[in-house]
């Protein structure tokens, strides 16, 4: 059976450059942890989010590595998310105005 | 990233977009869940901060920095393998499977605990407290539930892709295997790192 083969032009991304985020991701880790205990009310919420967006855009660039795919799948992921936000936004009109 | 130089039979990039596909129905799958919680904590802000005080936020930070590195490690054994490393390879395959096992683990004890505390679904402590507690405490087993069964996906099919590596099938010129088992790993990482806070930090 014929293997699929990977395109040899695909950079290989070095450690060092993994190593680099994986030390972003832990200080944003420490950051969320912090901000929880600074018991800001609503705002808390919304600095866990945020931060945890943060995080999951450095593992979606670099360790899933969508920086070097081709444009499709970053339209992709945008409709994915925009699909999820609406669902949410869209559940949060009715329960907060009935 | 030229199309020209792509070759006969190279479709790892319409591999790779198929799990990626794939990983969009998961993220919807917990996206249904993300909303229940949204709109539980909404109606319940107490219930849900009591609930929450209850949980372990330092074996929740702890797993949170073993599957992040467990992230690292899954990476960089793409790297190894490219550079034909493969001994290199197959070490960091068995790390990342052995961190996983240390999340579920980490698991084993803090589902324990809180099982002797009474926390668990049809006990009678649970019937006793307040509906919203209740509620926090389901989403919490239901949700952490799931994410702990893609952990042992994630390690299977490590293991599987490991087996690929020894026997040659996976290497530095054919590894879409590895780029995609790696690519279900990294979103296990992300739907914990919006578990974590959520679960253990709201206030």
């Amino acid at each position: 059976m014929e293997m699929k083969e990977n395109k040899h032009d695909e950079p290989i991304v070095p450690y060092n450059q993994y190593v680099w985020v994986w030390l972003g991701l832990l200080t944003l880790t420490g950051f969320t942890v912090w901000v929880a205990r600074m018991h800001l009310g609503n705002l808390s919420i919304l600095g866990a989010l945020g931060i945890a967006s943060v995080k999951t855009g450095l593992v979606v660039t670099y360790f899933m590595n969508l920086r070097h795919e081709i444009r499709l799948f970053r339209y992709m992921l945008l409709v994915a998310v925009l699909t999820l936000f609406t669902i949410i936004g869209m559940t949060f009109t009715d329960i907060l105005f009935r | 990233m030229t199309e020209a130089t792509v070759g006969m039979h190279d479709d790892s990039v319409g591999s790779r977009l198929g799990m990626w596909l794939f990983l969009f129905t998961e993220m919807l799958l917990f996206g249904g869940l993300f909303l229940l919680y949204s709109v539980y904590r909404a109606k319940n802000p107490e219930a849900f901060h009591e609930g929450a005080s209850h949980l372990n936020v330092l074996i929740g930070s702890l797993n949170t920095i073993v599957l992040l590195t467990s992230s690292l490690t899954a990476a960089c054994s793409i790297t190894a393998i490219r550079r034909r490393n493969t001994a290199g390879g197959v070490i960091l395959l068995m790390g990342t499977i052995l961190l996983a096992l240390v999340f579920l683990i980490d698991k084993y004890f803090e589902w324990g605990e809180e099982f002797r505390q009474g926390i668990y679904p049809g006990s009678s402590h649970m019937a006793e407290l307040p509906q919203g507690e209740r509620i926090f405490f389901s989403l919490y087993y239901t949700m952490t539930g799931l994410h702990g069964l893609h952990v042992v996906v994630g390690m299977m099919v490590f293991g599987f892709v490991m087996d690929r590596v020894l026997r040659g099938r996976v290497n530095a010129r054919k590894y879409i295997w590895l780029d995609n088992g790696a690519l279900y790993w990294h979103l296990v990482d992300v739907i914990w790192i919006f578990l974590f806070p959520l679960l253990y930090l709201i206030t």
